[in-house]
């Protein structure tokens, strides 16, 4: 037991004294967690739009102000019909054009039908479209209660829309899980393998060997600051979620630090792993970063929709150990669901942590080679 | 105290140790000589049971290097031939890890290392990697001492060491021999062989001869002759192409050179000289160095 507190305290000196370490394991998860929740958002608020109205009637200007008191729009420019709509667009100030043509509240009272034409930019694919379907949206509504609410339609249906767990349709709250996954199976499993791999490198590992250290003694102390430093690290992102970005936790926050505690384990076997291939740092981290971090934002489901992918993609997805810790905290913290939703996700986790740890012990050399 | 039988071990693409055998009594400062590639670090590994030999046995204070490796891994202690402390962690903070590592203090031990750490202790708060390498040295001899090994392994520790702390290194390992400590130490410098009790000289992977370094050099028969010019690359040159030159090595200022028999005089060597116009010609007779044994074993 004195062995193992003097090698812990030998480690936590390498992590202190080390500005990158330090940076890596402290500073990086707060910026990213705010760069990702904040800067790289994807909800619509305040984009610029013009509007080309040719009536000037009052209809046009309360579906005007309508769309404007919406925030997800600002007015960003009044166009005559003289002004040429591309040179709008190409000038790359509004992302939309909304145009009413001439004697607009007229044939709407005329004809009960008027149209509305509405111009997105659609460089930018995924803004066009929601701002397509915010605009038509707000305008249907406005059309449907204050126009025709004298008027008997017959045979009705209206579609009701409700997005539950997320009602505001926040980013942020799929940001967080996924944060969440990437930070800790950066600290846990890059780090572990370069500290591991980083005695080797420097010959130390040799000395290690021929010491009456058992090879579990070396890899525990080698692991448990890191898990420790990763608990912190969970503890801080779910800090930031709920109490900057009010992400809920609707779920058991015991449940939640124990799913965490499972993955950060998982992490760390994996980072045992990578480090009885690797020969020194600089290939621990290549395969860290390539072979893990990279399959993390990409098929996680954190970025980019699992059932988008093409099958192959798919099928490698089931292999990411983040996937399903996604869909853990997911469940927890937006569902508020317990142990009972996610049991089959936790075996797998623990499945796959047992089969990291197992494949170390069977790697792990008591000899250099 | 070490015992090697027949050890060879081969890696990839190259035979490092061939059929090795060699006894290290209790309390021997025993000397593996050899140049680079010679095969003293993977014997040494082996026998710090980093290592698996293809063949052969070897046990140190009777335990086996394969079976018994968790024993010997406590009664060993071990200096890898690269520097192996921690870079990042103080003087005093290497110490004292190692020292828990083989689940002992420094104050338990502190009388074996008091002579060589009161050197490095006004510099106990430095950290390692801005150390000196005399004083590197020194901390990683004190480390592999903490645990009051029996047997000491030291690989190569004088390379890249000023002379002073060369010496100085040596004085210690003397020290700890006294103390009975068996010692095995490996070294590509031959005047260090002469420090040793006993020396192997070693040449890719396989050992030439095993003595006293006293005897090593007494049994050399050469009648040996140092020679001298005022061109010398010239100088071994024609004394490598003489019919009756056996070999010629340039050693400091001279070069060693012995005749094809012993019956080769002085001035035979004097007179070739001569006529091939060399001047400010030295020959003398010399007496042989453990390097003159050494070359000339390399040659047969």
């Amino acid at each position: 037991m004195k062995q193992f507190i003097g090698f812990l305290r030998k480690e936590f000196l390498h992590i202190f004294r080390d500005p990158r370490t330090m940076l890596i394991i402290f500073l990086l998860p707060i910026v990213q967690l705010l760069l990702f929740g904040k800067v790289i958002n994807t909800d619509i608020q305040n984009s610029k739009i013009a509007i080309l109205d040719q009536s000037h009637d009052n209809t046009t200007r309360e579906i005007t102000s309508k769309l404007m008191s919406s925030g997800y729009f600002v007015l960003g420019e009044e166009l005559m019909p003289s002004d040429d709509v591309e040179d709008v667009f190409r000038k790359g100030k509004v992302k939309m054009v909304v145009t009413f043509g001439t004697n607009f509240e007229q044939t709407l009272e005329r004809d009960g039908k008027v149209d509305v034409q509405l111009l997105a930019d659609a460089s930018d694919p995924n803004t066009a479209r929601i701002l397509t379907n915010y605009a038509s949206g707000i305008i249907n509504d406005y059309v449907k209660k204050e126009k025709l609410k004298n008027i008997e339609l017959p045979n009705q249906i209206n579609t009701e829309v409700r997005m539950l767990y997320n009602e505001g349709l926040k980013s942020v709250y799929m940001f967080v899980p996924g944060i969440m996954a990437m930070i800790l199976m950066l600290i846990s499993a890059m780090m572990t393998s370069i500290s591991i791999s980083k005695e080797k490198e420097l010959g130390t590992m040799e000395v290690l060997l021929a010491s009456p250290l058992k090879p579990i003694q070396i890899v525990l102390g080698k692991v448990t600051p890191y898990l420790l430093l990763s608990f912190v690290n969970a503890l801080t992102i779910i800090i930031i979620g709920v109490f900057i970005f009010g992400v809920p936790i609707k779920g058991s926050f015991f449940l939640l630090m124990a799913e965490s505690f499972l993955f950060i384990l998982m992490a760390l076997s994996l980072g045992i792993l990578i480090s009885t291939v690797a020969p020194n740092q600089m290939v621990a981290m290549f395969i860290s970063v390539l072979a893990l971090m990279l399959p993390t934002i990409l098929l996680s489901g954190f970025m980019f929709p699992i059932e988008n992918m093409p099958l192959p993609l798919r099928i490698i997805s089931h292999a990411m150990p983040p996937r399903w810790f996604i869909v853990i905290i997911k469940n927890i913290m937006l569902k508020g669901t317990g142990i009972m939703y996610v049991w089959k996700e936790t075996l797998i986790l623990m499945f796959m942590a047992f089969v990291f740890i197992a494949l170390s012990i069977k790697n792990f050399k008591i000899r250099l080679e | 105290m070490i015992s090697i039988q027949h050890i060879s071990k081969s890696y990839k693409d190259a035979q490092a140790v061939r059929d090795i055998s060699l006894e290290v009594k209790k309390g021997e400062l025993f000397g593996l000589i050899g140049p680079d590639g010679a095969g003293k670090t993977t014997l040494m590994r082996i026998l710090m049971t980093l290592l698996i030999q293809d063949e052969g046995n070897a046990t140190m204070n009777g335990f086996d290097v394969i079976k018994d490796y968790k024993k010997i891994r406590n009664i060993v202690g071990y200096m890898p031939g690269r520097f192996s402390l921690y870079q990042d962690l103080t003087v005093e903070e290497n110490l004292n890890f190692f020292a828990t590592v083989f689940k002992t203090t420094v104050a338990e031990n502190y009388e074996l290392i008091k002579d060589i750490y009161i050197q490095i202790e006004p510099f106990k708060n430095r950290l390692a990697g801005k150390l000196s390498g005399g004083m590197k040295q020194k901390l990683a001899l004190s480390c592999a001492l903490i645990h009051k090994p029996e047997i000491l392994v030291l690989d190569e520790p004088t390379t890249g060491v000023d002379a002073v702390s060369r010496k100085e290194f040596w004085d210690m390992l003397k020290k700890l021999q006294q103390k009975g400590i068996t010692i095995l130490v490996s070294t590509p410098y031959m005047d260090e062989a002469m420090l040793c009790n006993r020396v192997a000289l070693m040449q890719k992977g396989k050992v030439l001869d095993i003595d006293t370094p006293q005897k090593l050099v007494e049994n050399y028969a050469r009648k040996l002759y140092a020679i001298k010019s005022n061109d010398m690359h010239r100088l071994i040159q024609d004394l490598r192409s003489f019919e009756k030159t056996d070999s010629a090595f340039a050693f400091g200022q001279y070069l060693h050179v012995t005749g094809k028999d012993d019956e080769v005089e002085a001035t035979e060597f004097e007179d070739y000289l001569l006529k091939k116009d060399h001047v400010e010609l030295e020959v003398f007779d010399i007496q042989p160095t453990i390097e003159d044994v050494f070359m000339n074993m390399m040659n047969e």
